[in-house]
């Protein structure tokens, strides 16, 4: 019983310095920041976009997951845009002029990254050409034999 | 075509040993990303084009708001994006003063901020702004492409923006700042 307490202290101990070390604001969420807007599609459109759209705080997360205010701020923007009927990928393109392509999830094609897109089909084909020539060597190799 | 692809009767040179180059490439790779210093820092994509429109109710008291139209005319400011509850914010307020006693004209604008924890933080840190905006969805800041707190752009006389300081302005930032002030008057 005694051990039970004195763990119970010390957790306690080590729980309660973490909370105020953060700098954080201390004014209300922007208006859209935790609210959905009214109509269901435009939300369900929100909802897709934000969820490929880097948060520049906790920059692993996507705004739709971090709780930072910069995030909420940048969800306001983002239901804003779309309920005065906006195009998502026209406010992607509205954040990368931005921010640069790193605060999309989703890749874009560009100049510089359609070798990635490429990539995949150069592959496929090279292993084809491959695989082409080891069969034909089998097959000949079957012949002689025969 | 099966000639040109594997050559039966050649011993396997290079193909022997490609698939070992190509994974001390990989290896090579990850052994530079590993050391490479670690970067968080997102820069603005927005460095040469023209601040975007936007008008800000006064943050203090004592100084004017801040719209968009402000930068043009007269010559290159300084736009600090700041707030009272950011630690650096405070660090960096001795450079900022030595900018403006150095003839730079700044302008700030207060992220999620309140009047009385402005108020507060200007009377400890001291009051370098010319005007400050109050911006509590971060508009401006979104709108520049800025990520953080404290950040400094260079503004010429056009709107224009042209340059971006990310994190507090250091003591040896204050000559880089104002040579690109004066790069900015071009």
């Amino acid at each position: 019983m005694k051990r039970l307490r004195f763990i119970l202290a010390a957790g306690l101990a080590l729980a309660t310095p973490l909370a105020p070390l953060a700098a954080q604001d201390s004014l209300p969420p922007a208006p859209y920041a935790y609210r959905q807007l009214p109509d269901p599609a435009q939300e369900a459109k929100a909802q897709a976009l934000m969820e490929t759209l880097r948060c520049l705080k906790c920059q692993s997360q996507s705004i739709a997951d971090s709780d930072a205010s910069m995030a909420g701020d940048m969800r306001n923007e983002v239901r804003t845009r779309i309920a005065a009927g906006e195009d998502p990928e026209a406010i992607r393109q509205w954040l990368i002029e931005r921010y640069g392509d790193y605060v999309s999830y989703t890749p874009q094609v560009k100049p510089l990254t359609w070798p990635l897109f490429a990539a995949p089909a150069v592959f496929l084909g090279l292993a084809a050409l491959l695989l082409r020539g080891r069969f034909r060597r089998a097959r000949h190799l079957r012949k002689d034999k025969a | 075509m099966s000639e040109t692809v594997s050559p039966p009767a050649k011993k396997p040179g290079l193909a022997l040993w490609l698939p070992l180059l190509l994974f001390g490439g990989f290896l090579a790779l990850v052994v530079y990303g590993l050391v490479r210093p670690d970067n968080r820092e997102v820069a603005s994509t927005f460095i040469g084009k023209p601040i975007p429109a936007f008008s800000l109710p006064p943050a203090s008291a004592d100084r004017p708001g801040l719209s968009n139209a402000q930068f043009v005319g007269g010559k290159p400011r300084l736009l600090n994006i700041f707030a009272s509850w950011c630690g650096p914010c405070a660090i960096e307020s001795s450079q900022l003063a030595q900018l403006a006693k150095a003839g730079a004209e700044i302008d700030g604008v207060a992220i999620r901020d309140r009047k009385d924890d402005l108020a507060r933080f200007l009377a400890a840190n001291g009051n370098p702004f010319a005007r400050i905006g109050q911006d509590d969805l971060s508009k401006v800041q979104i709108g520049i492409g800025s990520s953080g707190v404290p950040e400094t752009f260079v503004v010429d006389a056009h709107g224009v923006i042209r340059h971006q300081h990310i994190g507090a302005i250091m003591p040896e930032d204050v000559p880089v700042i104002l040579q690109k002030l004066k790069e900015a008057e071009q």
